[in-house]
């Protein structure tokens, strides 16, 4: 882990709330390898969205970015200034947006949606090899060369995701961050935009993190998985290793609340609410929802411990296996 | 599939045309003022004239303006004039044509009206996509105060402020008219600037009034467009701030405005009624003022059904425009 693509170190985020600060993502670390598919998963509004616009240095006022460092392949983003930052987007690490339904311009064709992306990053193509690259790009990702002179509305949902992730694609970024990429698409063409996605990726060799709520479309996609609760991480491991053996109760409860095919019945929740982040429950966060919680787990808040393989979780509760 | 939706929407100006000059025929009859007889009651206590043959003469004119005729027969020959661009006699100025009067005004208020809406709206509407970005510099912020203070100062209110300052107290231009009294229309220099000068104060009354409408405007429509998530994917794509703020954020917020100016366009025909006659300014909307005080019905009538007919074709031309402003309202649908 050593040469990690990116390194994100203790990045926190919070919001300026009428009520008190809101710590939309508290202390959040972890490193990418190169090529690595990393999974970010946890309810809505436990800060998985914010942490991919404060990686891309995106968070606008009244939130801002409180500490923490980001760095791709060893330069740190924190104190870059804004023009280099601004470079930095699409080429260095792309985001494949959330609800692709608005992610395009309406009143633009598709064709220049990826020119100017292309533009404003110093590419300068004749006419013609202009066209041929965009073309490509479509092709790559499953659409036809003709698209590029379609606008939004004219296309489907899928055409639009594939769109955005040409349009993400264009620059061969080393990172690229796909935030709910298909939360607004039907199960088919899930499948097949995550099948683009991974096919891409592949062939750039970029490293992806793949934020998202759908732990059964995490388990197929990603090399590794993390859980975030109010705004932070509790649980980062292998994903064949979290689903067998989740350690934080978190996880155990998000893993058995998947409905199954095998055993019909009524579907099991999490008892409670997700906690306001700007009210924050003392010690570990989840311990009003939590069966197991103890007298320790209402005063310390938990670190990540090793969890014997690859995994980390932050529980006093769970005990590492070997 | 084109030619269609022109044709139709031709035929929806048509009727709103043909609606306007309908309502605009039966509304004055409603009043059941006599206008001839009003216009001769009128010079007869003027001139101090006994009202010897004075039926008479009520007669003769109604006989000329065909007032004499059934109401049904009136409405239709008045359709058939409309429909020929004549708009009758006016009364108050007779012999001279209500279309004549109208064709002298025009240019005008045209000129002063199509150049001041046109200013404003673009000052206005630049100013307020500024003040909704954050990047904008930090002293446009005390810009839009004063702005809104005097967006909410009726205009020609505030014409009077100017006409007092600048012209009263200060003497740097004219006070009153389209151009000075000795000059001879003309396409010279001369009465170029002449006319120019006479335009600066109506002119600024009208825009400084009217920036602050389109900027409060446009700022509204810039705050909504920027939470969109397309323009969070254009500066997640890298995008320089310009590209952004201008092909993602203003081109999309400006929509709503551009009916808008339209319809702001389609009624300058109207006149600015208060700027012009404060100013003693030959346009529409003296002529109106002029025409109500005088009840000449036929000019009044004139007046109104240009005004209707130019909103409907503003209207007409946005809805044959705007597929190409906004690729989402095709000409296939409607």
């Amino acid at each position: 882990m050593s040469e990690a693509v990116l390194e994100v170190r203790d990045l926190r985020v919070s919001f300026a709330h009428p009520l008190g600060l809101v710590r939309a993502v508290d202390g959040v670390s972890f490193s990418l390898a190169p090529g690595e598919r990393l999974g970010l998963a946890g309810e809505s509004g436990c800060g998985k969205s914010t942490m991919a616009l404060a990686i891309l240095r995106m968070i606008r006022p009244p939130g801002r970015i409180d500490g923490g460092s980001v760095r791709l392949d060893g330069v740190e983003l924190s104190v870059l200034n804004e023009e280099a930052m601004r470079r930095l987007r699409l080429a260095g690490i792309a985001l494949v947006p959330q609800g692709s339904m608005n992610s395009l311009n309406p009143v633009m064709r598709i064709g220049a949606q990826i020119e100017d992306a292309l533009a404003d990053h110093g590419v300068s193509l004749s006419r013609t090899a202009l066209a041929e690259r965009i073309a490509d790009l479509l092709e790559t990702v499953g659409l036809r060369a003709g698209v590029a002179a379609s606008y939004p509305h004219q296309l489907s949902g899928g055409m639009k995701q594939r769109a955005c992730i040409a349009i993400a694609i264009c620059l061969r970024p080393r990172v690229i961050i796909a935030d709910e990429p298909t939360s607004a698409l039907d199960v088919v063409v899930q499948r097949q935009v995550m099948e683009t996605l991974a096919r891409v990726q592949r062939d750039l060799g970029a490293a992806v993190i793949l934020v998202g709520h759908d732990m059964g479309l995490m388990a197929q996609f990603v090399d590794r998985l993390g859980i975030m609760y109010a705004g932070r991480l509790v649980e980062v491991a292998p994903v064949g290793q979290m689903v067998t053996v989740p350690r934080h109760p978190y996880t155990r409860a998000l893993i058995s609340s998947l409905p199954s095919l095998e055993h019909r019945g009524g579907l099991q929740g999490i008892p409670g609410l997700a906690p306001l982040l700007r009210d924050l429950p003392s010690g570990c966060a989840f311990h009003p929802r939590c069966s197991l919680a103890g007298e320790r787990c209402r005063i310390e808040t938990p670190a990540l411990r090793p969890m014997g393989g690859n995994a980390v979780a932050a529980c006093h509760l769970a005990e590492p296996v070997a | 599939m084109q030619a269609v939706y022109v044709i139709k929407r031709f035929g929806v100006f048509l009727l709103i045309v043909w609606v306007a000059a309908t309502l605009n025929f039966f509304l004055p009859k409603l009043s059941g003022q006599d206008p001839v007889r009003t216009k001769l009651l009128q010079e007869a206590a003027i001139g101090g004239n006994v009202q010897v043959g004075m039926e008479q003469m009520v007669k003769e004119y109604d006989k000329r303006f065909g007032l004499d005729r059934p109401l049904l027969a009136q409405y239709g020959s008045y359709l058939y004039d409309v429909g020929h661009f004549d708009l009758n006699y006016s009364i108050s100025s007779y012999p001279r044509t209500v279309k004549e009067l109208i064709a002298e005004a025009l240019p005008w208020t045209v000129g002063l009206l199509a150049t001041t809406t046109l200013l404003s709206f673009a000052i206005g509407t630049l100013l307020g996509a500024l003040l909704a970005w954050p990047r904008a510099p930090a002293w446009m912020r005390y810009l839009m105060p004063p702005l809104w203070a005097l967006h909410a100062i009726p205009f020609f209110l505030f014409g009077l402020i100017l006409v007092y300052v600048f012209a009263f107290k200060l003497q740097l231009l004219p006070m009153f008219g389209g151009y000075s009294p000795g000059a001879s229309p003309g396409l010279t220099w001369d009465f170029i600037s002449d006319v120019a000068a006479h335009s600066i104060l109506p002119a600024l009354s009208i825009i400084l009034v009217s920036i602050g409408g389109w900027a409060l405007a446009m700022r509204g429509m810039m705050v909504t467009t920027m939470g969109e998530d397309y323009v969070v994917f254009a500066e997640a794509k890298g995008l320089r701030a310009g590209t952004v703020f201008m092909r993602y954020c203003v081109r999309n917020a400006i929509l709503p405005q551009t009916t808008a100016l339209v319809l702001a366009l389609g009624q300058i025909l109207s006149g600015a009624v208060l700027v012009e006659v404060i100013f003693g300014f030959p346009g529409i909307g003296a002529l109106l003022f002029h025409a109500i005080q005088e009840n000449d019905q036929f000019l009044i009538q004139g007046i109104v059904f240009t005004v209707i007919a130019a909103l409907g074709l503003a209207t007409f031309l946005l809805d044959i425009a705007y597929p190409l402003l906004d690729p989402r309202i095709s000409y296939r649908r409607t």
